[in-house]
């Protein structure tokens, strides 16, 4: 009922349907519509098979250049996959990390060495990412951060000690890039390093933390003495906050906006499921699906607006509130998921379909926090897309 | 879906800032509304003869540019944005999409000319102003019944809101034909047995008349609808006029919240200026956001309607536009109201002609949540 598809390239879009259809089956199929925010820890050892097999079909990393071993495509072609991906109810990608974050963040800063020791197994499927960024003392203020970073001068190697919070997967990845301050008594932006480090070592101990709706995708991670190899430092000593914010810019969206396809899918159920208790007889209701629907359209083209800015040096008006205008979207879309059920969306019942509402109207009160609260957003918003006078800075 | 703009149709939009900027705009409205007419005269001759804007949604083969849905949603925004008062909207965005897509070719060649050109004002007389035109488009004829009379027709009945209904030389009147049908009549403002009563408006920029039909005679050649078109022409045409709406209705909160922001800069207490509060800071930026979706939606659904491809999915894609833009509006007037504080509540200030035009506008053609239950219809059926 939703999304009619820009015309890019349909050609393509019915391979990847093809390909999805012929590969998402047999012992992939309880993957589908699964691992999804808010659902990142469901299945983890089929997933990282799953990463595999879109490796072998080269559907991994399809946006690198292909000296990195991706596919170079353009990035509406890129969209077109990220669509057809979520409709076809392909699992959260566990390598996106990976392919979305640091891969790009090396090719950029990273040394041969990196590139080559690091960049194929992404490619591959075979290892996996974590980001260490978000500290219990340091969320939307990142630059008040401070695990400290030492070198140890007899090995070069860099002593990690600290605490990172909010750690997506990394109970379930293999590595994690760190940002940490690696100058003795430097504050803010100033003094930071960014390191790559396997999370299975001795100095590094992994706590899940229990979310609202009962998973586990996010973790404490602790570093006592933990150890970065020498040559795994990205960019020079000091140069983590520019490294940092780089590889923030990286992704710029492009599999979000795939994600509006699960958007259309969420919103479709929440119908299906009016429809069969009744309360779609009720106006109230039926206006809310109405408003639910008009913001899907409004977002998509809000994206290809985006779509022809890519490649300007500015975020235009229109990408600086897409994170506030969809993260809030999807939060009402819960809440109207959770009125539908009615009572039955406190009673946990089993049904797949149910549940997923529940998960839905749960999750999705991280949306407006994660990725840079809404409240930072809107500093954002006005300060560069308005031209507003800059928050007051307290002392470090 | 490309969104990009062409060269030529980023020459029109920065020519109507030009000369919207230079010639439209609160100050020039307050003019406007002290003059009789409610318009700047020399204005709308700079934009029908000059600009040539009027001929933008004409078919070529009757002296216009047919530029599209497109091109005048980029035009209606800064319309908007500029509080344009003007018989633009009632003539171009209104009469001239009923004449074009349910009209007979000799009505088209009667009228639509004048219109590109500039010459002629006209206006459309719905029975209801604020109602809606589906499932049955015949809903906006129900005020007016067409009596047969001899060659021609008796036309009684009454239209409580016509937009520039007082100024208007051509009144294009749907009406049901009695014996079946529903027909779209020309109507001059001279005939016998028409009243027109000029309403005061709260909303100056808009002036609407009241317009009683009493046995009004007019001949055949004043049925100007074709039979075959008619029904889905007149909902195709006050689709594109709600979609022409909508883009006005976001140039109105672009505007108001323009005004807002530099009132807001230069405005001190505590020894700064209260654009730096927090508080204000993220209400100004929930406006951003706000209007930049609801200019998405606009411009997704011109481009839609613009194809001419699928007019049914082009009617729901501007229900969205118009519910977004409606409301996006609204809020961004009743915010310039609270920042301005105080002077914000004065007739000095200009926020109160953002507010009014806000919602006068939301009003006219379904409002949004007649919108929102045209959307529920199609996307929830019950």
């Amino acid at each position: 009922m939703t999304a009619n598809d820009t015309t890019m390239d349909a050609g393509f879009r019915r391979e990847v349907a093809g390909w999805l259809n012929e590969h998402l089956t047999g012992r992939f199929e309880p993957l589908r519509f699964r691992g999804g925010p808010g659902d990142g820890d469901a299945f983890p050892d089929l997933r990282k098979e799953w990463e595999r097999e879109l490796a072998v079909g080269r559907w991994s990393c399809i946006g690198w250049p292909e000296e990195y071993g991706g596919r170079g495509l353009p990035v509406p072609l890129q969209i077109a996959f990220h669509e057809e991906y979520a409709r076809a109810g392909g699992p959260g990608r566990l390598g996106h990390i990976g392919e979305g974050l640091i891969g790009p963040t090396l090719m950029a800063f990273g040394t041969e060495r990196q590139k080559q020791r690091y960049l194929p197994p992404i490619v591959a499927g075979r290892e996996f990412w974590a980001q260490g960024y978000s500290e219990p003392g340091a969320g939307s203020d990142l630059a008040g951060l401070k695990t400290r970073a030492r070198r140890d001068p007899s090995t070069g190697q860099w002593r990690v000690t600290g605490q990172k919070v909010w750690t997506s997967l990394a109970h379930v990845s293999d590595w994690i890039f760190v940002l940490a301050r690696s100058e003795e008594g430097s504050v803010g932006r100033e003094g930071l390093s960014f390191l790559l480090m396997p999370l299975h070592q001795p100095g590094i101990e992994i706590r899940p933390i229990r979310q609202i709706n009962g998973g586990e995708e996010f973790n404490e991670v602790f570093f006592e003495g933990a150890v970065a190899e020498a040559e795994d430092i990205v960019g020079k000593p000091g140069d983590g906050w520019a490294v940092a914010m780089a590889l923030l810019g990286f992704e710029r969206g492009i599999s979000t906006l795939g994600q509006q396809m699960t958007f259309a899918h969420e919103l479709d159920l929440v119908v299906e499921i009016a429809r069969e208790n009744g309360s779609l007889r009720q106006p109230a209701i039926r206006r809310r699906i109405a408003q639910s629907w008009a913001g899907l359209r409004a977002m998509r083209y809000n994206a290809a607006r985006m779509l022809s800015g890519f490649g300007k040096a500015d975020l235009a008006r229109e990408a600086l509130g897409y994170k506030y205008y969809w993260s809030h979207w999807h939060r009402d879309l819960g809440k109207l998921a959770a009125d539908v059920l009615g009572v039955e969306a406190d009673v946990v019942t089993g049904d797949p379909r149910r549940e997923r509402l529940q998960q839905l109207f749960l999750f999705s009160r991280a949306d407006t926090i994660y990725g840079g609260t809404s409240e930072i957003q809107l500093n954002i918003i006005a300060e560069r897309g308005l031209g507003m006078p800059k928050e007051p800075r307290g002392k470090a | 879906m490309n969104l990009d703009l062409t060269s030529e149709q980023e020459m029109i939009r920065e020519a109507a800032v030009g000369f919207l900027t230079e010639r439209a705009g609160p100050a020039a409205l307050r003019r406007a509304a002290e003059a009789g007419s409610g318009y700047d005269r020399a204005l709308w001759d700079a934009i029908g003869r000059e600009l040539g804007w009027c001929a933008l949604a004409v078919p070529e083969e009757y002296g216009g540019m047919a530029m599209g849905a497109f091109d005048m949603a980029l035009l209606a925004e800064r319309m908007g944005q500029a509080l344009l008062a003007s018989p633009f909207f009632a003539t171009v965005c209104l009469a001239a999409p009923l004449l074009v897509h349910a009209g007979t070719a000799g009505a088209k060649e009667t009228y639509l000319p004048a219109i590109a050109a500039g010459e002629l004002e006209a206006t459309v007389g719905l029975s209801a102003l604020g109602g809606v035109w589906w499932p049955d488009a015949g809903a906006v004829a129900a005020g007016v019944t067409a009596r047969p009379d001899g060659a021609g027709f008796r036309l009684d009945g009454r239209l409580p809101h016509v937009p520039d209904g007082a100024t208007a030389g051509l009144i294009l009147v749907p009406a049901r034909i009695e014996g079946g049908g529903i027909g779209v009549f020309a109507v001059t403002p001279a005939a016998s047995g028409l009243t027109v009563r000029p309403l005061k408006t709260i909303d100056v920029s808009r002036p609407l008349a009241d317009i009683r039909l009493d046995g009004v005679a007019v001949g055949a050649e004043a049925l100007v609808s074709d039979p075959a078109l008619v029904a889905a022409g007149l909902a195709r045409a006050l689709d594109e006029a709600a979609l022409a709406l909508a883009a006005e209705q976001v140039g109105v909160a672009q505007g108001a919240l323009d005004g807002t922001l530099a009132y807001i800069a230069e405005r001190v207490q505590f020894g700064r200026a209260i654009a730096s509060f927090q508080a204000i800071k993220h209400r100004c930026a929930e406006l951003m956001v706000r209007i930049e979706v609801a200019r998405s939606a606009v411009m997704g659904a011109a481009r839609l309607a613009a194809s001419g491809e699928d007019p049914q999915a082009a009617a729901l894609e501007i229900s969205a536009a118009r519910a977004l833009a409606t409301d996006a509006a609204f809020l961004a007037a009743q915010e310039a109201i609270q920042l301005h504080g105080g002077v914000g509540f004065t007739w000095e200030y200009d926020p109160h002609l953002y507010f009014k035009r806000a919602q006068a506008s939301g009003a006219w053609l379904g409002g949004a949540d007649d919108h929102l239950d045209r959307i529920a219809a199609v996307v929830c059926p019950a």
